[in-house]
């Protein structure tokens, strides 16, 4: 337990390092901006937020492209995307390089979300579906609309994940105004988007929410995986807050959309 | 209680429902929430949140012996008296006990868990001690008879289904299909000592319920905006809180006609949950439902929740989701068997 931790707290401070100077550099000078405080004196990052972008689609660069299923024309066609990963490039090792192709080309047979699967973290923050942030002192709570998957984020004293599991495990803590999150013991069965992106159960991920404006925060992800790839790698992009006067999550119980590519082929046969 | 599924996370949701059950506490321990607030002596002031809002944020657990209807036996007797409390909670841990306490889970013969593997002791369950014999307020401590129209209703649905239980996904029970356990459905009725925990987060203007059963997760506005329009209509309805005093009152109407809601009801159901901190330990939980077309008058429970140690544990019920396929490959190798039966 104590080993663990004091890894952690190592690499969170290198990780810390490299992430300030690079967020330093891309912006060309250091944010301005300061977030509100909580009555208890914290960053607020209360709030419904969402991504607008097609990161789920893929993480990478990626021109438009024929979506799934022809019959539905342009409505579910691939959008373009500007690409989020720094450098535009996953570092995979060669075995996982072949196995994220042979991902993409099963893409809807393979894909989690295609089954309304939960879908661990970072992919739940840029589905296109809005989260939602609740601060408290000791725990924020994040819930996402998509599968109404959701997240307890300890800020106490970090502790140790008592089992795997879908959306892992999340330690936080402040710096400055970024909310900082290490996320550990997520399963193997999640995906990073629908372009075969994938990770392994040695998955690590850190977290960086830091408010931009009243209603921006920028999002990174330090990713690392030493079964999957051959070093950290990052994703960043803003995350906007929903303005709408009446905003809140709905429920997407995506259970029962998945249940006819799940179950359908075993549906009684007319004439049995 | 339907069919349960026997995935790994149930499994898991198991242990950790059963190791609370073990903590070592005994029943009649816990402050008595029979009453709105302690009264004897000491004042207790409710805590409260850094933005001065009632404080009902840990994680909280409603396992009780009191079963949900008051037994046949006792009339219209809301409460038992102390001493009949104590000789109840003591038969309670010898295991004898008849209708006045559910155990659920912790009855030797309930076969879904081997309480001695999970290193069970009756001895030392722990549950608030309530005085009341039922769940259910009032002095009939029941659920009001269905009106005619909501027995035809849930007949209808159930007659739909006949002779056709096999033939795909959508004629299984929601709660198979892990789309809606029985005892995630609102309001939150103890389930028998599993599944039992409930986590509160409160940030400005919402206060974000996190229910172990599926991961059901609620984030209820209290900034005073409405309910979503009436068109749409889901499976947890739309809930929205407000603040009274010490207590969070959150409504929740927009449930479907899809399902039969909570016990019979149907799209009409009106529900309104009282969350009031009496302790440091209890909260108190009471709700009310109404729907002018399922029963006659409204009526209600009245639940303590105490506080416990987490975590909550993720319920990943759909993904480790194997007894819809096995059930209906089940159904299909049966219809091929009587084909070549009928073939020869």
């Amino acid at each position: 337990m104590r080993n663990w931790f004091s890894d952690s707290i190592i690499a969170r401070v290198a990780v810390v390092g490299v992430l300030s100077l690079t967020a330093t550099s891309a912006l060309g000078q250091a944010p301005a901006y300061r977030a509100p405080r909580t009555a208890d004196g914290k960053p607020d990052l209360n709030g419904i937020w969402q991504a607008l972008n097609s990161a789920n689609w893929d993480l990478q660069g990626h021109a438009a492209a024929t979506g799934p299923v022809p019959l539905l024309g342009a409505v579910f066609a691939k959008p373009p995307g500007l690409g989020v990963t720094e450098g535009d490039e996953i570092p995979y090792l060669p075995a996982a390089a072949a196995k994220k192709r042979e991902n993409q080309a099963n893409w809807v047979k393979l894909d989690p979300e295609v089954k309304c699967y939960l879908p661990g973290v970072p992919r739940a923050t840029y589905l296109p579906y809005p989260f939602q942030i609740v601060q408290s002192p000791n725990v924020i709570m994040i819930s996402y609309e998509y599968a109404g998957a959701v997240r307890v984020v300890n800020m106490g004293t970090p502790t140790k994940a008592p089992a795997e599991s879908w959306m892992g495990w999340s330690n936080g803590h402040w710096e400055g105004d970024t909310l900082a999150v290490d996320v550990t013991s997520q399963n193997e069965a999640t995906w990073l988007d629908r372009a075969g992106n994938f990770h392994s159960d040695a998955l690590h991920v850190v977290e960086r929410y830091t408010p931009l404006s009243a209603d921006t925060l920028n999002y990174e992800a330090l990713i690392e995986d030493p079964k999957v790839f051959s070093r950290p790698w990052k994703i960043s992009m803003p995350l906007y807050r929903r303005v709408e006067k009446n905003a809140r999550l709905l429920e997407f119980r995506c259970a029962e959309f998945a249940e006819e590519v799940l179950y359908g082929q075993l549906r009684k046969k007319p004439g049995n | 209680m339907s069919p349960r599924l026997f995935s790994s996370t149930h499994a898991l949701a198991a242990v950790v429902a059963v190791l609370l059950l073990g903590q070592a506490l005994v029943v009649g321990q816990a402050p008595s929430p029979t009453t709105k607030a302690p009264t004897a002596g000491k004042v207790w002031t409710p805590p409260r949140t850094p933005d001065g809002k009632p404080d009902l944020q840990g994680i909280w657990s409603n396992g009780t012996l009191t079963p949900f209807e008051r037994p046949k036996g006792l009339g219209t007797k809301e409460f038992y008296t102390d001493q009949e409390f104590a000789e109840l909670a003591s038969r309670v841990r010898k295991g004898d006990v008849g209708e006045e306490a559910d155990i659920g889970a912790a009855r030797e013969q309930t076969l879904r868990y081997d309480l001695s593997l999970y290193g069970f002791d009756l001895t030392k369950a722990r549950f608030a001690s309530n005085k009341r014999t039922s769940l259910i307020v009032g002095p009939d401590g029941v659920v009001p008879p269905m009106l005619p129209e909501a027995i035809k209703r849930n007949a209808d649905r159930a007659a739909k289904n006949k002779g056709h239980e096999f033939d795909g996904y959508e004629n299984r029970p929601l709660q198979e299909r892990c789309i809606l356990m029985g005892q995630e459905r609102l309001p939150m009725i103890p389930p028998v000592n599993d599944n039992n925990l409930l986590q509160i987060a409160q940030g400005p203007g919402w206060v974000s319920m996190l229910h172990e059963i599926n991961h059901h997760t609620r984030v209820i506005p209290t900034d005073g905006r409405p309910h979503i329009s009436q068109n749409i209509r889901q499976w947890q309805g739309d809930s929205v809180g407000r603040w009274e005093g010490n207590t969070l009152v959150v409504d929740t109407t927009n449930f479907t006609g899809l399902t039969a809601n909570f016990r019979g009801s149907g799209e009409k159901l009106h529900l309104v949950e009282r969350f009031t901190r009496v302790g440091d330990e209890t909260i108190i939980y009471q709700f009310t439902v109404e729907d002018p077309t399922t029963w006659a008058k409204p009526w209600g429970a009245e639940i303590p929740m105490m506080k416990t140690q987490g975590p909550i544990y993720e319920f990943a019920c759909h993904e480790g989701n194997t007894m819809i396929s096995t059930i209906l490959r089940g159904a299909r190798v049966a219809e091929e068997e009587a084909a070549q039966k009928t073939a020869k």
